[in-house]
């Protein structure tokens, strides 16, 4: 087998530059503790509402009781996501708890780093802190039928000191 | 040798292939046009919307491509091992099959009866015509992959200890890709989605339907994108005047791709809750694996393209890209496709970043990046190829090269147009797979002027795609009779033996088996494990 000298370097090349890109991103997973939404914990979908957390009462901002920051709980249904208007204080430790009530759809707030999956019959979470105060949409970005583009809610980030934030 | 029967089969199923794609471009077209709010009241409707959006996946990413895989394969494997087929009824049974299954899918995605888009998406529940139709397509598309394998197995059984040449053992590497990558969406169709549309099961676990699609997920565009790779390394050096820099290196390239496209599926799931992080992030390393094979290629075919432009004469540093014969059809295409493949390359890897992903998952910045790197690179290279082996399928010289070489242009402008804007849609946070942008936001009136590139792209590749249409067509009563015989790229060193994993398969499929038994396995053994939930039917 024949394998030319400069082909060779290439090859090494190309092996150094695919080692430093998993590298950058490995330890950044670890430094930083970045993990996209992996917290496989199954739901009822059907019986959504009937559960305590996705009630539609318990819905919305709420102090973490695990600890510092605020927990958000959502319903993902067509076509919103509900409570359709959260506001948060920025720089503040936020999980979002979504589950979805029928098909599948896709919670993205642009800009920011809030965005995962909302598949019926399982749970999605994500940690995330807003460090810009503003108006934000809350876009479903996952085909979830003909009303697809209509749903869409809206997020408010006010700064952290701010009289609203000290409001709830 | 020339055989007329696997000309025929090879034309039909080309045929079938591009005449799906010019369908599938019209649909594009009304889609862009009506994103952008361009449309007349009574065609703006999510209804027409999404039933041609799902017309127009399948017809490209099935119909087209497992068409013109076929079909590629047939002519090559036949001229280059020197060979009747296998099995010819099996073959003409398998295209029938195929076309049937394509035909089923239709008449139901038309009516807008199955407009849950090529990906399924269930638990919205499509017609069970759409399943059974795409069940079909993929049964079909195995007979291809049987007389392949069988083809070549018969070759070596005539020629003991004999490299395979480089262009069969691209497309056997292709056959056994195939047969890997599709069990996935074999089992969804077939064990998930029949059974719950036809109502014999009540609900289905999205969770497994969306892990056993991730299966397939990755390695089809593999699937697509084989034949482009495989006229690189055997028909583009000759056609460009000069020598195969290695072939070797294209036997590496393609097992690398065999070994590492499968079992990395869960980039597609980074952002989804029902797979922990831990096999996120395996996969996510075996998905940068994927990009040697791609860099290897890069090197081996500009190397190539290099000897040729020196060959006839190029001088410097660069002079040889200017003394490449550009005006060859088949040379233009892979030089185009290679430009995209840039591209399209970064956007892959930003993709494949555990962490960047966030910001791009569900964006029109993927839609893009998809469309940039299979519509520019695959296609383009789909289009070289047609235009290289008209002449030996038809007996005739194509009717125009200077015709062949503006609708080529014409595409690779179309594509950068059509998929840069779209990128940047994306980067602005616009979401996918939305027929219009009600939102009451000021990014609407951000997105507004790329909207309307994506419309110029789109209308540019149009015309190209009808381009092709007449080209094609003209070329069959063009009244020049042309060379049929098929010569494949001599490398600039010949290959008089070969290691035996670099001219068969039993090592790679097991060493594919334990890597899929390690990255699947479990994933998809907790939903047995678990206590799930399924899913009822929804419609749209």
């Amino acid at each position: 087998m024949h394998i030319d000298a400069t082909e060779r370097k290439w090859m090494y090349v190309s092996l150094v530059m695919t080692a430093v890109m998993v590298f950058v991103l490995a330890f950044y997973a670890v430094a930083s503790n970045i993990r996209p939404p992996s917290n496989v914990e199954t739901i009822d979908s059907d019986r959504l509402h009937l559960t305590k957390e996705f009630a539609e009462d318990n819905l919305g901002v709420k102090p973490n009781p695990d600890g510092k920051g605020l927990v958000v709980t959502m319903v993902a249904a067509r076509y919103g996501f509900y409570p359709q208007h959260i506001k948060v204080p920025a720089d503040t430790p936020i999980r979002f708890r979504i589950a979805s009530f029928d098909v599948l759809h896709g919670l993205d707030v642009p800009f920011t780093n809030l965005s995962t999956m909302v598949v019926p019959g399982y749970v999605s979470e994500v940690d995330t802190e807003f460090p810009k105060p503003g108006e934000y949409p809350m876009f479903c970005n996952e085909y979830c039928g003909l009303g697809h583009d209509h749903m869409w809610s809206r997020l408010t980030v006010v700064s952290k000191g701010s009289a609203e934030a000290h409001q709830k | 040798m020339n055989d007329s029967h696997v000309n025929r089969l090879s034309l039909a199923n080309y045929w079938v292939g591009f005449l799906a794609l010019v369908a599938a471009v019209i649909l594009g077209v009304f889609q862009v046009a009506e994103r952008a709010d361009l449309l007349p009241d009574g065609l703006e409707s999510p209804v027409l919307y999404f039933a041609s959006m799902s017309t127009h996946g399948v017809l490209m990413a099935y119909v087209l491509t497992t068409f013109v895989v076929v079909g590629f394969g047939y002519h090559t494997a036949a001229t280059s091992l020197k060979q009747p087929l296998w099995n010819r009824p099996l073959a003409w049974a398998g295209f029938w099959v195929t076309l049937l299954g394509v035909l089923l899918a239709a008449s139901v995605l038309l009516a807008g009866r199955a407009s849950v888009l090529y990906t399924f998406y269930p638990p919205l529940r499509a017609n069970p015509l759409l399943y059974i139709g795409a069940a079909l397509l993929v049964v079909g598309s195995w007979v291809w992959c049987l007389q392949m394998i069988m083809m070549t197995l018969t070759w070596k059984r005539a020629h003991p200890g004999e490299p395979v040449p480089l262009v069969q053992f691209g497309n056997t590497t292709n056959a056994t890709l195939w047969l890997w990558t599709s069990l996935g969406v074999a089992a969804e169709v077939i064990f998930q989605l029949i059974p719950w549309s036809l109502g014999l099961k009540d609900t289905v676990d999205v969770g497994l339907a969306r892990t056993l699609f991730s299966w397939t997920l990755h390695a089809i565009v593999y699937f697509w994108l084989f034949p482009a790779y495989i006229a690189m390394y055997t028909l583009v050096p000759r056609a460009a005047g000069g020598r195969l820099f290695s072939d070797e290196m294209g036997r590496v390239a393609f097992i690398l791709l065999l070994v590492f496209s499968v079992p990395i599926g869960f980039h597609h799931l980074y952002m989804d809750p029902f797979q922990a992080a831990g096999w996120k992030f395996l996969h996510m390393l075996g998905t940068f694996m994927v990009m040697l094979p791609t860099l290897l290629t890069g090197f081996t075919i500009i190397a190539s393209l290099e000897i040729a432009g020196r060959l006839r004469g190029g001088r410097g540093l660069l002079g040889w890209i200017a003394a490449l014969p550009w005006k060859d059809p088949l040379v233009l295409a892979a030089i185009q496709a290679l430009l995209v493949l840039i591209g399209g390359g970064f956007g892959g890897a930003i993709n494949a970043s555990y962490a960047m992903n966030t910001m791009v998952h569900n964006t029109q910045w993927v839609t893009g990046h998809f469309h940039m790197i299979w519509g520019g690179t695959a296609v383009l290279m789909y289009f070289g190829i047609a235009y290289h082996c008209w002449p030996k399928l038809t007996g005739r010289r194509l009717a125009s090269a200077g015709m062949a070489r503006a609708q080529l242009w014409l595409w690779f402008i179309g594509i950068n147009v059509l998929t840069i804007p779209w990128h940047v849609l994306g980067l602005l946070g616009q979401p996918r797979r939305i027929s219009s942008t009600p939102y009451d936001n000021p990014l609407v009136a951000q997105w507004y002027p790329y909207e309307l590139a994506m419309v110029a792209g789109g209308l540019i590749l149009l015309v190209s795609a009808l381009l092709l249409i007449v080209n094609l067509a003209r070329s069959h009563g063009s009244d020049a009779e042309a060379d049929r015989e098929m010569l494949y790229a001599e490398p600039v060193h010949p290959v008089l033996s070969l290691p035996k994993p670099l001219n068969s398969f039993a090592l790679w499929n097991w060493i594919i088996l334990i890597y899929m038994v390690a990255s699947y396995g479990y994933p998809i053994a907790q939903f047995f494990v678990l206590k799930t939930y399924g899913t009822t039917p929804w419609g749209i």
